[in-house]
């Protein structure tokens, strides 16, 4: 059966150059550029940076890539998880932040 | 027909050719022997699936001799690279080590750190006198510490590894090994705990160092990254779970020539428990043996026909040359 995800497409990514080829490069470059090299930050925290992002993008390619990058580069379960959970407070964080606009318009409504 | 098509994908020699490489031997540095299978761990990754129910699979007296032997006539043969299982349970192991330090070799052994806290698994022999015997003989300890905190060494090596390696560790740190200017040389071997490749072998050591040194006081001289590789027991677990294909992709898809040109089986050779010859350890759990037309046995080795053979390649080759490559002694390239 089709899904919308499928796992193996991921091998695909490199088809996003079908087309404006130059512009994929570019962003392949810059990608590659951040994420497989050690800089200020090494290449284990960029990873946990990266398998965050992924699960607050909701992008299940991702997941599956930064978990094997993370324990690639000498991340273990605990230090993944705790990535998550700091995914999962800021999300938290975003959504309840914004509970301030709706208290401004509430006393503005004069509620 | 399927399985036709994946031997072509994960065609060693294709691919060797696809970069103009010719893997020949070059020496025979080192004489790897495995001491048998026998071991008190029973470790998920496992090449050799060794256990404590291998009791009958030992190098035999003979067939140790018959290595000393090859010691004494090839002085070019400059290291003995003692294996297992776990080498120490064999009853040899003090006659081979003894011996080939007499000889003047360089002699490492592949040691598991918790069988010197574990009961023989045959005799119920304490093994406490290991550490002093190492020190007296100045062997090579080279340990296998798939992590510097506990849950991906006993997810692979079995529940309570971890804290009896530490005190294992200790144990060899009090007899000078790890330690600078002892003299003695305490390497760890790292292998990651699942189907994904190891990290670079200096990065790596870095936080093992650290981490060791901060949380327990120890430390270690070099640290060595293997890449598990898909046979036997490893093999297994993939196919359980449906992942050898995917591991073997990545494998490939990891293909490092440079690497290449390194692999382990130019400068040695592995002797099994029964004394037959092989290009390698790996080669010899899949019962690939040495190729110079006929049967070879240590018994009658000739160095000229070893160094003129040609190196049996397999699929699991792939595992010694992906990203940074793989030995015995870690990283390649």
């Amino acid at each position: 059966m089709m899904n919308y995800f499928e796992s193996d497409d991921l091998k695909k990514f490199p088809a996003i150059g079908k087309f404006r080829g130059e512009l994929a490069r570019k962003f392949f470059e810059y990608y590659g550029k951040v994420m497989d090299e050690d800089g200020a930050l090494t290449r284990r925290e960029k990873a946990l940076i990266a398998l965050a992002v992924a699960h607050a993008q909701k992008c299940p390619y991702c997941i599956d890539a930064y978990t094997e990058a993370c324990l690639s580069n000498g991340a273990d379960p605990e230090q993944m998880s705790e990535a998550v959970h700091v995914a999962a407070t800021m999300m938290a964080g975003i959504t309840l932040v914004h509970n301030v606009q709706m208290l401004n318009k509430l006393d503005k409504l004069g509620v | 027909m399927r399985l036709m098509a994946n031997e072509s994908a994960y065609d060693f020699e294709t691919r060797l050719r696809q970069h103009q490489l010719e893997l020949q031997p070059q020496t025979v540095e080192t004489l790897q022997i495995n001491m048998g299978r026998l071991c008190n761990q029973t470790c998920l990754h496992c090449h050799v699936s060794a256990g404590p129910d291998r009791a009958g699979e030992q190098m035999s007296r003979d067939t140790v001799d018959s290595c000393l032997a090859i010691l004494a006539r090839y002085p070019e043969i400059v290291k003995l690279d003692i294996t297992g299982g776990a080498p120490e349970l064999n009853e040899h192991f003090r006659h081979v080590v003894e011996s080939a330090a007499g000889l003047g070799r360089h002699v490492m052994v592949r040691h598991n750190l918790t069988v010197t806290l574990d009961p023989h698994p045959v005799t119920g022999e304490s093994m406490d006198w290991l550490p002093a015997f190492f020190a007296e003989n100045k062997l090579e300890v080279v340990s296998s510490l798939p992590y510097w905190s506990s849950y991906f060494t006993d997810r692979q090596r079995g529940s309570g590894t971890f804290d009896r390696s530490i005190e294992s560790i200790r144990l060899l740190n009090e007899r000078g090994y790890g330690i600078e200017h002892s003299g003695l040389v305490l390497d760890l071997v790292y292998n990651p705990a699942g189907a994904f490749l190891p990290l670079g072998q200096e990065q790596l050591k870095k936080d093992f160092e650290r981490e060791l040194m901060q949380n327990y006081g120890l430390s270690f001289n070099r640290l060595y990254t293997i890449t598990n590789m898909p046979i036997n027991r490893f093999r297994e677990m993939l196919e359980r779970r449906d992942a050898f294909e995917e591991y073997m992709e990545k494998l490939v898809g990891a293909f490092n020539p440079c690497a290449a040109g390194g692999v382990m089986c130019r400068n040695l050779v592995s002797v099994g428990w029964d004394g037959r010859l092989y290009d390698c350890d790996f080669n010899q759990m899949k019962g690939l043996r040495i190729d110079i037309g006929g049967p070879v046995h240590v018994g009658n080795f000739d160095l000229k026909k070893v160094l003129d053979r040609r190196i049996v390649f397999g699929e699991h080759c792939f595992g010694c040359t992906a990203g940074a490559g793989s030995s015995c002694t870690g990283e390649i390239s």
